[in-house]
């Protein structure tokens, strides 16, 4: 029973961990707490959905568009949106704000896109493996699959490649970066179509473990996730990623029954921010985050 | 068309402005005088019309002392949530604060024997029974429609709503010109400077916060009132961040501004029910209703692009930065 909630705890952790890689890295980059990265992902979900079932393409192809599709919306809205505001200077509460009002649009639009009833991806749901004691259903194998590669891939990205070092020497120190030579307007770019392809594949990955997902599925995960960005610290994307995995496995091992009971697994969002509340008494300013310098 | 011309339809938009006049004041008080990033206003919303209820319909409590007592739950309640919270930096607070209001939103879902569950306060008495906490507001009601002569129950509500929102305003007015309300702006304009002087900054915010918390109790007991019946739904976070655009659409940091952010948001909403002319009328009924809220959304985007200091702000005073 343990090794299977620690494997469910991990899928969810992995979602979790995706999505708050690119809420972290835009927070860092852009000041931005993007409320409306929740609908991101339902916008992923449900574009590699309408690729996948009304056209018929197959699901790793369907999101692979699924989240190109999510990284283009996330540049277009750079374009139309966030640059403007930056040009003016807009501080933290006004990018917040103009956030929320996106996530209401955004949700809203694939409301009307796609109607308020779930949709489900053509994958097998009843299909099963068996890992010793461990039951895992073919979406759930998948998502591990997809989350360890995305993973790595985020952390090579991060650490190797020069855009993703020049990503996070800007979210360390914007001026120090720009005074030494990096493009901002060109790193910026990165962020959105990193941090809308994350969303994107999040989002596929979610709808697959739950099965079914609806256009208002996105703000329900959207807590959690956050939940993971402040328990790894706002702006460490290594952090995200810890936070993410952490809360996962936390939310899942809550409902063990060895454990007082178990909780009702309906509080499993209640679970994250127990953990994170908990963790912020200890360390105020996050897992991995840098205390604040009076 | 009808509806637009029809008084009681108009009355009835003038009472969930007053409503929201006294849940948005909450958050004026909070953030356009103290700089709280509070984004779970609805959440005392919700105690204090879930406290007001649950006292009726499970303790048989009068509705004038369970009504003070919600509203006192939800002034509790906001300085249970600041006394951690409030040691966290602006932008982790804001965050905290919403998941509070979602945690509050899901035991209220989740804990049927208490709160009636999803079903909502319906569901509050014994089984198969249909509870009513509102007998007694709807005889004072009727005896206000009485007294006043008028013909509409909702003019009645009107007046009570609209005659307890303008006393809290002038309060709220009288207290931000205090000394207290000076300290409150300091912390808002320079937290370390304020600490300096000696001020102890966090039970300042904290008493901001509690008081806050408290008008949207008072907020949740008239929506209580004037629904007869809610359920957990009533209580999603998109209500505060429709607080969030009054305030910001009648100016931050002015008192008398809040009524006139509602009074706005309040014909935006409703009059946004209108909008049934082509290529509209189209949509069916549900699709209208997301245009609606796109409409909303594209406001919210707009007043922070081209006016954000809001219709009746001051540059100078404050603006969202």
């Amino acid at each position: 029973m343990f090794w299977q909630l620690l494997a469910n705890g991990f899928v969810t952790g992995a979602v979790i961990a995706i999505a708050a890689v690119g809420v972290s890295l835009v927070y860092g980059i852009l000041r931005l707490v993007n409320f409306a990265h929740g609908d991101f992902m339902a916008f992923g979900a449900l574009a590699a959905y309408a690729f996948n079932g009304p056209l018929g393409l197959g699901m790793v192809v369907s999101a692979l568009l699924g989240m190109i599709a999510t990284a283009v919306l996330s540049l277009v809205l750079d374009l139309v949106l966030w640059r403007p505001l930056r040009s003016r200077r807009a501080g933290f509460m006004s990018l917040f704000l103009a956030s929320i009002g996106l996530a209401l649009v955004l949700r809203q639009v694939l409301l009307l896109a796609y109607g308020p009833q779930p949709h489900q991806y053509k994958v097998n749901p009843y299909k099963v493996y068996v890992i010793g004691t461990v039951r895992l259903s073919q979406a759930q194998l998948i998502t591990i699959v997809a989350a360890v590669a995305a993973i790595v891939a985020i952390g090579l990205f991060l650490s190797r490649s020069t855009v993703g070092r020049t990503m996070r020497a800007l979210a360390d120190d914007r001026a120090l970066a720009a005074i030494a030579g990096i493009d901002v307007g060109r790193v910026i770019a990165y962020t959105w179509v990193l941090s809308g392809l994350l969303a994107g594949l999040a989002g596929v990955l979610a709808g697959l473990v739950q099965t079914t997902f609806d256009p208002n599925f996105g703000f329900q995960l959207l807590l959690p996730v956050f939940a993971a960005v402040v328990l790894g610290g706002i702006g460490n994307p290594y952090g995200a990623l810890v936070g993410g995995l952490a809360l996962g496995i936390a939310m899942e091992l809550s409902t063990s029954s060895s454990l007082l009971g178990g909780v009702n697994p309906v509080y499993k969002p209640v679970v994250a921010f127990a953990v994170l509340a908990a963790a912020l008494m200890v360390r105020p300013q996050g897992l991995f985050g840098r205390a604040r310098v009076v | 068309m009808s509806a637009l011309a029809s008084g009681g339809f108009w009355a009835f938009v003038g009472v969930v402005a007053g409503i929201y006049t006294i849940f948005a004041l909450g958050l004026q008080l909070q953030f356009g005088f103290s700089g709280l990033l509070n984004f779970g206003q609805v959440a005392f919303m919700a105690i204090g019309a879930y406290t007001l209820a649950i006292l009726v319909v499970k303790e048989g409590w009068s509705t004038w002392l369970a009504a003070p007592l919600g509203v006192a739950a939800a002034g509790a309640a906001g300085l249970l949530l600041g006394l951690p919270a409030l040691r966290l930096r602006a932008d982790y607070f804001a965050i905290v604060t919403i998941a509070f209001s979602e945690i509050v939103r899901y035991v209220a879902t989740n804990q049927d024997s208490l709160t009636g569950g999803s079903q909502g306060t319906i569901a509050l008495g014994a089984v198969g029974e249909a509870a009513q906490y509102n007998g007694q507001w709807e005889r004072f009601q009727a005896r206000i429609q009485g007294w006043l002569g008028v013909s509409s129950k909702d003019v009645a509500m009107l007046v009570i709503v609209w005659a307890a929102a303008i006393i809290l305003l002038a309060l709220v007015w009288l207290a931000v010109r205090t000394p207290w309300g000076r300290v409150l702006r300091a912390i808002r304009e320079d937290e370390d400077a304020a600490a300096s002087l000696g001020k102890n900054v966090l039970v300042y915010k904290l008493q901001a916060l509690a008081i806050g918390s408290a008008l949207a109790g008072i907020a949740g007991c008239f929506y209580a009132w004037q629904f007869s019946f809610f359920s957990p739904d009533d209580f999603q976070p998109l209500i505060t961040f429709f607080a969030w655009m009054i305030v910001i659409l009648g100016g931050l940091g002015r008192v008398w501004a809040v009524p006139v952010g509602a009074g706005a948001f309040g014909f935006l909403f409703a009059g946004t029910r209108f909008l049934d002319f082509r290529p509209l009328s189209y949509l069916s009924g549900a699709d209208r209703a997301y245009v609606r809220l796109i409409v909303i959304g594209l406001v919210i985007i707009g007043l922070v692009l081209v006016r954000p200091q809001g219709i009746l702000g001051k540059r100078d005073e404050m603006v969202l930065e």
